[in-house]
């Protein structure tokens, strides 16, 4: 057994589904997104801001920024974790991307739940 | 026909300072020899040559190189297989230390090996003569016991390459899942539990190098998702 702190779950096994599992649902937001933007050629502010009122697609993208805050944390850690030898140089490049994605996190859901 | 060009990685770290490329020119007369045939008659030539060998029947796994960019064993890889333009390049499995020319340090490969604790584990009283394994339960092995342990497959992964110490790499995650599928064995859990961190098991990102040039025709990729099915069932 291998120890590890800074990544996501602390666990092979959690970090592998986790993955998966975000990338499935990033999928269907995508597919989604692109749908609906097919759907509406003309395409304003009024029916797009409507969209994003309801509380159904407030929690699929809520979940979507889940999933990519997840998804971006195993992913980077693992190359982290592959690239950058020297501890502190590694160390510091972890903390400045977990702080990113927190960052970019709480940032959608103030876009999302916003004026 | 023209002689056969050959560049040979050579490092003797009591003399070099560091290793260098030197070209030798074979005259094969025209014969389809194993890449091992061809390393014999340049070491005729220049005895300072170092690599190793045994069987020469692709058996022991002690000859295993990398043969213009693709590991393999040299007493089984015709020079059909390999040459292009009449050029060869012939160099040290990847990722290992070199202890002198084509003879590389295994001890990482090993340790890693060792780890996953490449023995029948039993702890129900031994039967007075065999302990009894059903013709499906043995058929579950085909496909992992024929491991030669040479090396070519982890020395060909990239995350091993970069984590040597922490990822087990396919060699040793087959050999761990033949154990694992063996019914006779009962230290399953205790297996699992060692594998489920981030790097023994998990950094495996399914390039399938190993499957590429595993010169016994296995296929390690398959065996790491056979394990990661064993952990999810076990965890879930």
């Amino acid at each position: 057994m291998v120890t590890n702190i800074t990544s996501f779950s602390r666990s092979g096994l959690s970090d592998w589904i986790i993955q998966r599992a975000s990338a499935v649902v990033m999928a269907l937001y995508t597919v989604f997104l692109v749908v609906y933007l097919l759907a509406h050629p003309q395409l304003d502010y009024a029916t797009w801001s409507g969209l994003f009122e309801q509380t159904w697609m407030r929690i699929f993208s809520l979940l979507a920024f889940v999933s990519l805050a997840a998804h971006a944390w195993v992913g980077l850690w693992t190359v982290t974790t592959d690239y950058i030898k020297p501890t502190g140089i590694r160390v510091g490049a972890q903390s400045v991307i977990i702080i990113a994605i927190f960052v970019f996190l709480v940032w959608g859901i103030q876009v999302l739940w916003g004026a | 026909m023209s002689k056969l060009q050959v560049s040979l990685y050579r490092y003797n770290p009591e003399t070099d300072s560091a290793p260098y490329m030197q070209e030798f020119e074979v005259d094969t007369q025209g014969r389809d020899l194993m890449v091992l045939n061809l390393l014999e008659l340049i070491k005729e030539d220049d005895s300072s040559v170092a690599f190793r060998r045994s069987c020469r029947e692709g058996v022991c796994g002690s000859d295993g190189m990398n043969m213009n960019g693709k590991n393999g064993l040299a007493c089984i890889t015709p020079l059909s297989e390999v040459v292009k333009n009449n050029k060869l390049v012939l160099r040290p499995l990847p990722g290992l230390p070199v202890i002198r020319d084509l003879v590389v340090d295994m001890a990482l490969f090993y340790k890693q090996y060792e780890k996953i604790q490449p023995y029948l584990q039993n702890d129900t009283p031994a039967p007075a003569i065999e302990r009894l394994q059903a013709p499906e339960e043995r058929d579950k092995l085909d496909g992992l016991y024929e491991c030669i342990l040479c090396a070519c497959c982890s020395t060909s992964c990239p995350s091993f390459w970069w984590n040597p110490e922490k990822f087990v790499g396919p060699a040793g995650l087959l050999q761990s899942y033949r154990f694992l599928a063996d019914s006779r064995d009962t230290a399953t859990q205790q297996r699992l539990s060692e594998l489920e961190d981030p790097f023994s098991v998990f950094r495996c990102r399914g390039i399938m190098n190993c499957v590429a040039v595993c010169p016994k025709g296995l296929n390690p990729t398959r065996a790491i998702g056979k394990i990661r099915e064993m952990l999810l069932a076990n965890a879930t």
